[in-house]
């Protein structure tokens, strides 16, 4: 049972959660299970008889999802079931932006459309800014780009947006001016009397991105934002990114181009099969995943006896040679003595896309493992 | 609910601008066509048969868009996945769905007062003068629209856990028996099993009874309507709606998108 100071007195959980249980007002409502264990100062004041209490040094999570699972019937009889999302947990943190990767079919859009509540899930529970996913007041303060949006194709760009700004209850000057802002933002200004029905894919991208975020939201979700998109395209959605970013707005989106999310995520989480395969920041995970060491050498002389030579890779007077990093030093005083110059050492460090297939080439010897058991 | 004014107005306008009143150059065309027809055929029967002709095309026409489009509502928009975003947003899905129903019903009103009209012009190009129980035709435009309005729930509801192609089979077959129901609840015969017609009658009394909505035959001979059958058929019609429409919120609220 974890203990709590609160006005330089120790409480323990069950009587932080009478008092909470009394206190009237709360600056800012937590959840006490994630409190537990925790060593973050929760502290509490008297004013006119109430208690407020603040979660000081508390990290919030914009999106917590824990155990989150989604099964489909499929068959004549939708008695056969497939997994298509299994024990998610994850926290994407305030302010971030986060990159959710994965191949097809791994799971990435069951995820975002059962935090949007378009599909239920089989167990499990998300929240996001510390509301429970069913709760549709909390979609006044998210924003989501579906997956290859399609929008009425009978409004013009203008309408589509003023059509979406109304359920946010905007007033209408400032709405006006907000959706003529946001069709200057991504590149619409000038066709936003033309139907949808005209635009092509990347144009009705930008209309889903302008939508998504109009409202000025603390959470965006956005799903493969850079389909559809030409190179220029490409940038521009990855400025606004940035640019929510440095509004401290969170975002997590998904994607299949590595690059992009190397580029823009605080953190990444890799999807595949329907499992969370790895989670954090780029670097630290392909820093996980360091293959060795790679000594860059020139020999001054013949060294017949060098073993090092027989796995080297020879460019000109240079020899490249990789090697666990165990073997290191012993290969550099092997080096050392037959009068080689070392170059450099470098850390071998998989790319974000290497990792990731590194996963995905688990999963499938895995998923054939299991299916050549079943057998 | 501050949500289903703004989700009506774009059904309403969605209906517009895909051409649905367009139907009403039609049905324009043929109300001229029958008033010059009846002036040369029939004598003293024209303000029987431009009714007649007038309220059946009314009554056709508008099962036909409510059906079709009562069923395209919802299934359109989860085809084409435009719902996504719209529910994305803080709209709660009875919301979305009363949205769609009550601009669908404004459709039908703008239509149906439309040929109304139609009728009044033909009526007054045939006979150049009116007559007291000609107002029952507007008696007989409202039960037609609260008919029209529990189609297009029932179309909703169906549309809401199944393919659009049998959405519309259930819909236009609940309509058709519907117009039976009186006459189930009337089966009688010495051979007919007792438990099979009891059977037939509890489904009778299940089935919206359409006929409650028809006074056609009234207003084409002149007669008045009584005003305890509007308020009875209105009654009947709005309670069968609502709890049509309750059915369809609950399943299109735990329906998974695809």
């Amino acid at each position: 049972m974890g203990e709590f100071a609160a006005e330089n007195t120790k409480y323990t959980e069950t009587e932080l959660k009478k008092r909470i249980g009394r206190s009237r007002q709360m600056e800012r409502p937590f959840c006490l299970s994630r409190v537990a264990g925790c060593e973050h100062i929760v502290a509490a004041a008297v004013d006119d008889e109430r208690w407020l209490f603040k979660n000081i040094y508390m990290p919030q999570g914009a999106i917590e999802i824990e155990n989150l699972s989604k099964e489909y019937p499929y068959g004549f009889l939708h008695l056969k079931k497939k997994k298509s999302l299994e024990d998610l947990s994850m926290q994407v943190e305030e302010g971030e932006v986060f990159g959710f990767l994965g191949p097809n079919g791994a799971g990435k859009s069951t995820t975002i459309k059962l935090l949007m509540r378009l599909i239920f899930p089989t167990a499990g529970t998300a929240r996001i800014l510390g509301k429970p996913i069913d709760d549709v007041s909390m979609h006044a303060s998210i924003g989501y780009l579906p997956e290859q949006p399609y929008f009425y194709d009978y409004l013009t760009a203008y309408e589509v947006l003023d059509y979406f700004a109304r359920f946010h209850n905007l007033k209408a000057d400032d709405r006006a001016a907000r959706v003529e802002a946001m069709l200057k933002k991504v590149g619409l200004d000038t066709a936003k009397k033309i139907q949808l029905r005209k635009y092509s894919k990347g144009m009705l991208q930008r209309v889903g991105l302008a939508q998504a975020i109009l409202h000025e939201p603390k959470v965006v979700v956005l799903d493969e934002p850079m389909s559809g998109l030409d190179p220029l395209g490409r940038r521009e959605v990855r400025d606004i990114i940035l640019d929510l970013k440095r509004e401290g707005r969170t975002v997590l989106f998904s994607t299949h181009v590595l690059s992009d999310a190397e580029m823009l995520c605080d953190r990444v989480g890799v999807i595949v099969g329907g499992k969370l395969r790895g989670i954090g920041a780029p670097g630290e995970l392909v820093d996980i995943k360091a293959q060795g060491m790679e000594i860059l050498f020139e020999l001054s002389g013949p060294a017949q006896n060098l073993p090092l030579l027989e796995k080297a890779t020879r460019t000109g007077d240079r020899y490249r040679v990789q090697l666990p990093e165990s073997e290191l030093y012993t290969a550099l005083d092997a080096l050392k003595d037959a009068g080689g110059r070392v170059l450099s050492v470098a850390q071998i460090k998989p790319t974000l896309e290497e990792y990731f297939m590194y996963l995905v080439e688990a999963d499938r010897a895995q998923a054939s493992a299991v299916e050549v058991s079943g057998k | 609910m501050r949500n289903v004014p703004t989700v009506a107005a774009n059904t309403f306008r969605e209906a517009v601008r895909d051409r649905v009143l367009y139907n009403l150059v039609f049905f324009a065309l043929m109300m001229i066509g029958a008033a010059i027809l009846v002036g040369q055929i029939s004598i003293g029967i024209e303000r029987d048969v431009i009714i007649s002709l007038g309220l059946t095309a009314i009554s056709v026409v508008g099962i036909f868009i409510a059906i079709f489009l009562g069923v395209a509502l919802v299934s359109k928009e989860m085809d084409k996945r435009t719902l996504y975003a719209l529910l994305a947003k803080p709209v709660k899905r009875w919301e979305f769905l009363l949205g769609k129903f009550v601009g669908l019903v404004m459709t039908l009103t703008v239509n149906t007062a439309a040929m109304a009209a139609g009728v009044y012009i033909a009526l007054w190009s045939v006979n150049r003068a009116w007559q007291p129980s000609d107002i029952y035709i507007l008696t007989a435009m409202y039960l037609i629209l609260l008919k029209l309005a529990l189609i297009v729930a029932l179309a909703l509801l169906f549309s809401c856990f199944t393919t659009p192609f049998l959405a519309i089979l259930f819909t236009a077959g609940v309509y058709v028996a519907g117009l039976f129901a009186s006459d189930l609840r009337t089966v009688h015969g010495v051979e007919v099993d007792p438990g099979a017609l009891r059977l037939v009658r509890g489904i009778s009394y299940l089935l919206p009874n359409f006929e409650n909505f028809n006074v056609m035959g009234a207003v084409v001979h002149g007669r008045s309507v009584p005003f305890a059958l509007v308020w009875q058929a209105t009654l009947y019609g709005l309670l069968y709606t609502t709890i049509v429409l309750t059915g369809a919120a609950i399943v299109f609220s735990r329906r998974n998108l695809k």
